[in-house]
């Protein structure tokens, strides 16, 4: 029953987080000085400015927000067609529907986020309660290690490992989905070639997830090693790996908060990241559709991102409430 | 001063670190005779005798382009730490003293900040205005980065509120904003020093982002900037080291120093805010 209502609370959050996001995503590009439109029209235009492109512009921007009418019910408009996966079609690589193109563009995202998420969440939280607990040297260079890995912005990483792993050692290829010449397809040769052209990307989300959840648990876990449990297992000769198990379970539950803060910044970050390996994804989506001012990508991206990131810091929330016994405790006031 | 001997050496290398790239990006564009945007020599001459870091891919020089770039990303990055942090205090110290309703309000319109990526707001900002001087980016990112400090402070606030001196402080009839400047922000000094290099931090790091997806300053070269363009020609893959490495290693070294400097800060001051915590 309490944990009912600590995920209904949450949903009310999210709902009004959600509202202020879809808000922004469609009054920000009005609310600023001048008429939003021409601008708009004016900059997607600039460089190739035929009639007949002109004419396509200014009838998608009105189908598509329903210009002649008022802002509350062009806003309605948005909304409805937002809800039917109606985000109008591309300017750049007209006459692409927008949905299609993210259709197309999601899978590799996911693919590559996904994986790199979860395995970085394990495997640098281990690292950081092994840290923790061992000190000395092997503390200090995980430590320091880590610090570079989350210092370091994600594509600057990316950057040296396509030049040090692709160009230098040509040991990968140096970006893309796949090889020139080969097309998507269900076979095992073109898995193999996704694959190999896969790994690099991942490779450098994984090291940034490792750093930044090292850090973390590292910082967390460092005082429980000075728990009682701690130095009662210790004198009872309980194995390291059984007392790291101990303190990685005990460190976890903030961690968890921690990854749920940290998604947004992730998913930016790892969108990024695609752009460096000209990855297919919706990161490379996005430049591409910056550079040609393709605001109905631009906005549909946007939007979409919002939603993986409420919807995914809501599940953490919700998983946060079923793991910790404190918070049902808390919440039907028994501390 | 104490704490300050008391500080790591890496804290020392650091700063001497960060010091010293500010001081080429405040000195260089003045010693520099010819702009960033001038066109010196053929396209990607590699470092040599005349182009100390070689040229990018319109023959401008990489050298001059990153002094003005450090120089820019270093002020936008200054700009939007300070109106960060003073957002954030503020409305921490809003939220936390006053309590109630007010709290209520900034703390929710905070937490919806937080879980909305700054990114996105940014990149819905920046692609809206046409043009993006210098100080209009530095007061978008500035604008978008405070929930952070503002949580932060809000829970010191509220704790440090309930200590007795701030309490006879008040029963002797000084004023709310007296109580604060005196009572309570003293207190904070170590804690705001530390969030205004992690604000620097963050704004050098959004800068960079949104430069490198183009929507940089106009006009100018930032850090940024220059990677933007080191990608989108193709430098990574011919090979053209110095064109995209030049960017990527002074980010690096900005962000990595600046994190050090934080974290170095928080083993020495930290205790003090955790007896602080304990307290409530």
């Amino acid at each position: 029953m309490a944990l009912l209502r600590h995920i209904l609370s949450k949903l009310g959050w999210y709902a009004a987080a959600f509202a202020a996001a879809l808000a922004l995503n469609f009054f920000l590009p009005r609310l600023l000085p001048g008429n939003p439109v021409d601008t708009l029209i004016g900059q997607a235009l600039r460089g190739h400015a035929s009639s007949e492109t002109k004419q396509r512009v200014y009838e998608t921007y009105v189908a598509e927000f329903g210009l002649d009418q008022g802002l509350w019910s062009q806003f309605l408009t948005y909304i409805g067609k937002t809800l039917q996966g109606d985000f109008g079609t591309s300017f750049s690589r007209y006459p692409a529907e927008v949905a299609t193109m993210i259709g197309d563009a999601l899978p590799w995202t996911i693919a590559l986020q996904l994986p790199a998420v979860l395995l970085g969440w394990i495997i640098g939280n281990l690292v950081g309660a092994v840290a923790a607990y061992r000190r000395g040297g092997f503390d200090r260079s995980v430590y320091l290690s880590s610090l570079f890995l989350t210092a370091a912005p994600y594509y600057c990483l990316a950057v040296l490992l396509l030049y040090g792993l692709a160009v230098a050692l040509p040991l990968f290829p140096t970006g893309g989905g796949w090889s020139f010449g080969n097309s998507p397809e269900w076979s095992a040769m073109f898995a193999v070639d996704a694959v190999s052209h896969w790994f690099l990307p991942f490779l450098s989300l994984l090291l940034v997830f490792i750093g930044g959840q090292a850090i973390g648990m590292r910082s967390m876990a460092v005082y429980e090693v000075d728990a009682d449990y701690v130095r009662f297992a210790e004198s009872f000769g309980l194995p390291d790996r059984k007392i790291v198990g101990y303190i990685f379970r005990n460190g976890m539950l903030p961690q968890i908060t921690g990854l749920a803060l940290a998604i947004g910044t992730l998913v930016g970050g790892a969108l990024l990241t695609e752009i460096v390996f000209s990855y297919p994804g919706i990161g490379t989506l996005l430049y591409d559709a910056i550079l040609n001012k393709d605001y109905p990508v631009i906005q549909a991206v946007t939007l979409l991102v919002l939603i993986v990131v409420l919807v995914a810091n809501f599940l953490v929330d919700v998983l946060y409430g079923l793991i910790d016994p404190r918070i049902r405790a808390a919440e039907r006031g028994e501390r | 001063m104490k704490a300050l001997k008391a500080l790591p050496a890496r804290f020392h290398i650091a700063a001497a670190v960060f010091l010293l790239i500010a001081a080429a990006g405040v000195a260089g564009p003045l010693a520099a005779t010819a702009g960033p945007g001038d066109l010196l020599g053929g396209p990607f001459v590699p470092p040599g005798a005349d182009f100390l870091l070689g040229t990018d891919h319109l023959g401008r020089s990489v050298g001059v382009q990153l002094v003005h770039g450090i120089r820019t990303s270093l002020y936008i990055g200054l700009l939007a730490g300070v109106a960060g942090t003073v957002l954030g205090v503020l409305i921490g110290t809003l939220a936390g003293y006053r309590g109630g309703l007010a709290d209520e309000i900034l703390m929710g319109l905070t937490n919806i900040m937080i879980t909305v990526p700054a990114i996105i707001v940014l990149l819905l900002l920046s692609i809206s205005l046409d043009t993006r001087s210098v100080t209009v980016m530095g007061i978008c990112i500035g604008a978008v980065s405070w929930p952070w400090t503002a949580r932060a402070v809000r829970s010191q606030i509220a704790s440090l509120r309930q200590r007795e001196h701030v309490d006879i402080a008040r029963l002797s009839g000084s004023r709310t904003w007296r109580i604060i400047a005196v009572e309570l922000l003293p207190y904070m000094m170590s804690y705001i020093v530390m969030a205004f290099v992690i604000q620097l931090y963050g704004a050098i790091l959004a800068e960079a982002a949104l430069s490198l997806l183009g929507l940089g300053p106009s006009g100018t070269a930032s850090l940024g900037v220059m990677l933007h363009w080191a990608i989108a020609w193709e430098s990574i893959r011919g090979g053209q080291w110095w064109v995209f490495l030049t960017p990527t290693v002074f980010i690096t070294a900005i962000t990595f120093s600046l994190l050090l400097v934080q974290s170095s800060l928080d083993t020495v001051f930290n205790p003090r805010l955790r007896v602080g915590k304990a307290a409530r």
